[in-house]
């Protein structure tokens, strides 16, 4: 398969608060610009958090989701924006598995024709004796032995496990070229998740699959995935062989990924220096790259807009008590200007302060952590027109570059963002 | 491999009847019981009734009027000189016809608006919801009443309407009208909340058309409901019926007796201190109103798992055994 | 030494601090259609002041089940035996109206999925003056003001954002509300059932991280619910592993993670799959049905080193490692620990099983 920017954009209702006022409600750019290359026969996962639009992506490739943007091929042909009735032959090649294995099964369904339904379906089921030869295949492959003794359950019957084993036996049945799994084990215990891994192991071999494997834990993905893409936000930040992820990451999303992941090792603790903050609001992603209000080693090119500097006014405050943050709290006007994001930021005094008072303000915020990467994307601080403005470096979106065996959207990967940011601080007055 | 797939939602419904303990069970019982009496006076009623439902000789001897029960007039006879407990029986057979006639006729309109409207959604659904809720809103009788004035004479040659009589089948359409709103409501918030489920989604993964997908995914999943729903809508039906003959609409006098039409007649009874022009008829409609109403609400009972749940009962949990006892005794 | 036909006292740590919460003999079961789920069936646990707990087990074992007994929060048609001792008092048996007053300043609870116990109307400011209010009517509102900005602060929540609703809040930042209510009334149990399971991985690790500080600021007993491993090892002191509605093992969890003593523990340890996993390993079969659970030793049908007599008598709580003379903390449910002097002959022959079929697995 080969995905090229692709993009798929839900659009969102705004509160009715917005729709009275008259804004426009905003769209989600759930998939924002993914590219990347399928073999045959490789397992590639797709790794991120909630909001990172992996779930979407996967959607998308079927066709179950349409994209707004870009071209998916499968073996040359463009499926993007076909509809449903092109569409549908291909979907004897293109199946997918999804996370919940108590909601996948039709409840009205026993297991025999519930796995029978894609053949019936599709028109290939022959005679009743034909069909129920192969449904008893799919199952004996999928490990629900004797096939008898499934057929006629229904879901409910059955456990987690076995479930998602039908499930399993319902995609293959039609003998798929690619598999796109959605989180198949998250939802299963521990002592499950291994088997039910080990099953599309050894389906991939016997079948000859290609898998999309969607995950947001990145230790069951090591264990299972030849190329690994890591999503935030709609993009892919990293893409690379599985090895290389694991053993040399690069985007510092990836770092700290990896480092969260929790260890059954009692001599490890919780690691202390994670970023800070949570995936943002996908309708007013962050400028720039989505990563730099939380990256530890943003610089001056990354992004830098007026809703980090409420961000970083928040945080000091929430450290304060209370009396100290009234007393800083009064002084300053409104806060919501900074929400609007832009380059530059405003922050009025309230009456009866001043404009002075709201610049000491910022400079103790500095003093607390100077080395904070917020601060190299500052280009200047003045006292104008009665308020102190904030005005920022120049942003960059990331774009794709090669670094090692993997591509990175990241800017410190990028030779000409590295030297923007060298002229940028040139041109900063100290201080 | 073709056959359909077993009804998920009220299947096992034998077992969940056996499972039901004390009180759920019995109202289902009494109220099959009832209804199933009614039933039979309905089917049997030329063997069962002494009497036509508009007899009023017998040998060419004219029956008395408004005579009180005795041995030759059960439940007594009408200023008409008809006798009263034919006039009921008879009258159960309309209201059994009428009844089924009209929630058959609802539920085949109902439930696959409601399918489709809550499947397809957009301005279809929206269209579809704004009509259903006008005729909700409207007063049921009311429009029962206007329904019935229009189809008056329009239906006689209709094909039901030579086995049933155009005067059935007209308060039949009647009371249709006024109940579709419900089942197409019920049947269309459940598609709604249906169709998200993953099984769905996978079912078009699959590549299923669109009438598949509700016709097998969707379809046995949200229609648990209706048989409750259609039993109580029985039990209002009667009501309806009634309220319409009360009046003087829907069926003629000539074409099959009626049990509101026959209390209609009764109220000048009740001054000369007649009774049972107006009880006989009355307990009729009350007695088959509950047993619909029991038979619905038994199976709501039944069918509903969180109302089941309260009679659970607790467990006792037995003394702790040491473990020496326990050696003793494995 | 035991004597037999009683059962070992759970091994108490050198600690000094005495048990805030102590469980004993606790047995809760569901009521259903036939016969009674057994959710708990015999456990025993303390909680110490300051020291976090780690509950863990696979579904269906009984964990939450056991968090929600200990709070007397079991729905109705649940049988409770036992003992469960606070401060002098058997909370089991009372009534809900002597537990309320209990739940909150003593006694507090963290679920799991937070936005259905927040109510969306309600400011969050409101939320928590009122329960302030309900446990602590003769504060003033200024000083319940300070002390709610000041459970927020503790957990990241900026002042700013105080008399906002809950629905402009993301899912890690209700739960760290969730934990400031319920930390703001300063309990001196809290039990947290599966807190971080619908978080994603960072935003997990950013609340542990919060949770660990708890230890040290707050001199909260700490009850850990959670199927994953991983992160009770990050952060617990102790841990007990629970299967079919028992404790099978309790101890330091240092201890426990590197030197296992029970066969299911060490078996969920190779199950679990991290980063440093190199193989794929499961436990054969599935868990017990906790109606009718096998007898004797609950998970003889599926252990690797099952014994004759594992499958006859029950197993007696012991400190690990007692059969070999050591003196270790902690206890566990095995035969493998078991007092040589009460396995009868031939009961340590390995025992003898049909291969689970395939199709009993899970």
């Amino acid at each position: 398969m080969e995905v090229r920017d692709l993009r798929t954009l839900y659009s969102v209702r705004g509160s009715f608060m917005d729709r009275l006022r008259g804004r426009e409600s905003g769209s989600v750019k759930a998939v924002d610009g993914v590219s990347f290359d399928l073999q045959r026969g490789e397992v590639l996962g797709l790794v991120g958090e909630s909001g990172s639009g992996k779930t979407t992506l996967g959607r998308t490739l079927l066709g179950l989701v349409e994209a707004s943007d870009g071209s998916v091929k499968l073996d040359g042909q463009e499926i993007a924006g076909l509809g449903e009735g092109a569409f549908r032959p291909l979907r004897r090649r293109l199946q997918i598995v999804f996370q919940d294995p108590h909601a996948s099964l039709n409840p009205a369904m026993t297991i025999g024709e519930a796995v029978a339904d894609p053949l019936r379906i599709h028109g290939i089921a022959g005679n009743r004796d034909q069909a129920r030869t192969r449904v008893a295949g799919a199952l004996e492959r999928v490990g629900l032995q004797p096939a008898q003794q499934f057929m006629d359950k229904y879901p409910t019957d059955l456990s987690g496990g076995q479930k998602q084993r039908a499930v399993l036996a319902r995609a293959i049945i039609l003998d798929p070229d690619v598999l796109i799994a959605d989180e198949p084990v998250s939802m299963l215990d521990m002592s499950v998740r291994a088997k039910i891994l080990e099953l599309m192991i050894d389906l991939k071999r016997e079948l000859d699959l290609t898998y999309v494997y969607i995950t947001h834990d990145l230790a069951t993905a090591k264990y299972f995935c030849d190329r690994i893409a890591i999503m935030y936000l709609g993009k892919i930040v990293e893409i690379g062989p599985a090895e290389e992820i694991y053993d040399d990451p690069k985007h510092p999303y990836t770092v700290a990924l990896l480092r969260a992941i929790p260890e059954p090792d009692p001599t490890r603790s919780v690691p202390r220096d994670l970023p800070r903050g949570e995936v943002p609001d996908a309708v007013m992603p962050p400028l720039g790259c989505s990563f730099h209000p939380r990256c530890p080693r943003a610089f001056e090119v990354c992004g830098w807009e007026s809703r980090d500097l409420r961000t970083l006014l928040e945080a000091r405050w929430t450290k304060m008590p209370e009396p100290e943050y009234r007393a800083e709290r009064d002084v300053i006007g409104s806060l919501d200007e900074l929400d609007v994001p832009g380059i530059s930021a405003r922050l009025e005094p309230a009456s009866g302060h001043t404009a002075a008072e709201v610049s000491e303000i910022i400079e103790r915020l500095r003093a607390d952590a100077p080395e904070d990467p917020f601060w190299k994307g500052v280009a200047e601080i003045g006292e104008e027109g009665g308020g102190v403005a904030v005005r920022f470096h120049d942003n960059l979106e990331p774009r794709d570059v090669p670094a090692g065996g993997s591509r990175l959207q990241c800017h410190l990967y990028d030779d000409e963002a590295l030297a923007a940011a060298e002229a940028a601080r040139k041109r900063t007055p100290e201080g | 491999m073709a056959h359909m797939p077993k009804f998920a939602g009220i299947r096992r419904l034998g077992a969940r009847i056996q499972e039901a303990k004390g009180a759920p069970r019995w109202i289902l019982y009494v109220g099959i019981g009832i209804v199933v009496f009614f039933v039979i006076l309905a089917i049997f009623a030329p063997l069962i009734a002494p009497y036509g439902f508009d007899q009023v000789t017998s040998d060419g001897v004219r029956f008395p009027k408004q005579a009180p029960p005795s041995s030759e007039h059960l439940f007594g006879t009408t200023v008409q000189s008809t006798d009263v407990l034919s006039r009921t029986i008879w009258g159960a057979r309309t209201a059994i016809e009428v009844v089924v006639l009209s929630v058959i006729f609802s539920i085949a309109i109902g439930v696959p608006l409601g399918l489709f409207s809550g499947y397809v959604g957009g301005k279809l659904d929206r269209g579809l919801v704004l009509i259903m809720d006008a005729l909700f809103a409207f007063p049921y009788l009311l429009l029962a009443i206007v329904v019935a004035f229009l189809l008056t004479d329009k239906l006689n040659d209709f094909f039901l309407s030579n086995l049933f009589g155009a005067g059935i089948v007209t308060a039949a359409v009647a009371i249709t009208v006024v109940y579709i709103p419900q089942y197409f409501r019920v049947v269309r918030n459940h598609v709604i909340s249906v169709r998200e489920e993953p099984y769905v989604e996978a079912a078009r993964a699959l590549g299923a058309k669109r009438r598949t997908v509700i016709g097998r995914y969707i379809f046995y999943n949200v229609i648990q409901n209706v048989p409750a729903l259609a039993t109580l809508n029985a039990a209002d039906a009667i009501l309806t019926l009634a309220a319409l003959g009360f009046l003087g609409y829907g069926i003629q006098p000539t074409e099959a007796a009626e049990w509101g039409y026959d209390i209609s007649r009764a109220i000048d009874d009740v001054g000369a201190g007649i009774w049972w022009t107006g009880v006989f008829p009355g307990m009729a409609i009350v007695l088959l109103v509950t047993g619909f109403t029991l038979v619905g609400e038994g199976l709501n009972d039944v069918l509903n798992p969180l109302i089941r749940y309260r009679r659970i009962r607790k467990p006792k949990i037995p003394a702790e055994k040491v473990p020496a006892e326990q050696e003793a005794s494995s | 030494m035991s004597e037999p036909g009683t059962r070992a006292e759970p091994a108490a740590p050198d600690s000094p601090s005495e048990a805030v919460l102590s469980v004993r003999g606790l047995r809760a079961w569901y009521g259903t259609m036939g016969d009674p789920v057994r959710a708990v069936d015999g456990v025993s646990l303390d909680l110490r002041a300051g020291e976090t707990v780690g509950l863990v087990g696979e579904s269906g074992c009984g964990k939450s089940t056991l968090g929600r007994a200990m709070m007397g929060l079991l729905p109705e048609g649940t049988a409770v035996a036992g003992e469960v001792r606070y401060r002098g008092r058997d909370l089991v048996g009372l009534s809900d109206s002597e537990l309320r007053p209990l739940r909150g300043p003593d006694l507090g609870l963290v679920f799991q999925e937070p936005m259905t116990r927040l109510d969306p109307l309600v400011t969050i400011e409101d939320h928590f003056l009122e329960a302030l209010r309900a446990h602590e009517s003769d504060t003033d509102t200024d000083e319940m003001r300070r002390r709610s900005l000041a459970a927020l602060a503790g957990m990241g929540i900026p002042p700013t954002r105080f008399k906002q609703f809950p629905h402009e809040f993301s899912g890690g930042m209700r739960q760290r509300i969730m934990i400031a209510l319920a930390l703001v009334l300063n309990p001196k149990v809290v039990i947290a059932d599966e807190p971080t399971t619908a978080l994603d991985v960072i935003v997990e690790a950013q609340i542990l991280q919060i949770l660990a500080d708890l230890r040290r600021n707050f001199d909260a007993a700490l009850l850990l619910i959670t199927h994953n491993l991983g992160i009770v090892a990050e952060t617990c002191d102790r841990v007990a592993v629970m299967y079919a509605g028992q404790i099978v093992e309790e101890g330091n969890a240092r201890e426990v993670f590197t030197e296992p003593a029970h066969p299911y523990t060490r078996e969920l340890l190779r199950s679990t799959i991290s980063l440093s996993t190199t193989g794929l390993h499961y436990i054969p079969g599935a868990p017990p049905s906790l109606v009718d659970p096998p007898n004797a030793c609950r998970f003889h049908p599926r252990c690797p080193n099952a014994m004759q007599v594992c499958a006859q008598k029950d197993p007696i709580e012991m400190p690990p490692g007692a059969e070999a003379g050591e003196q270790r903390e902690g206890r566990v449910l095995c035969w493998l620990h078991g007092p040589a002097d009460e396995i009868p002959p031939g009961g340590e022959r390995p025992l003898e099983r049909e291969e689970i079929a395939l199709a009993e697995e899970a």
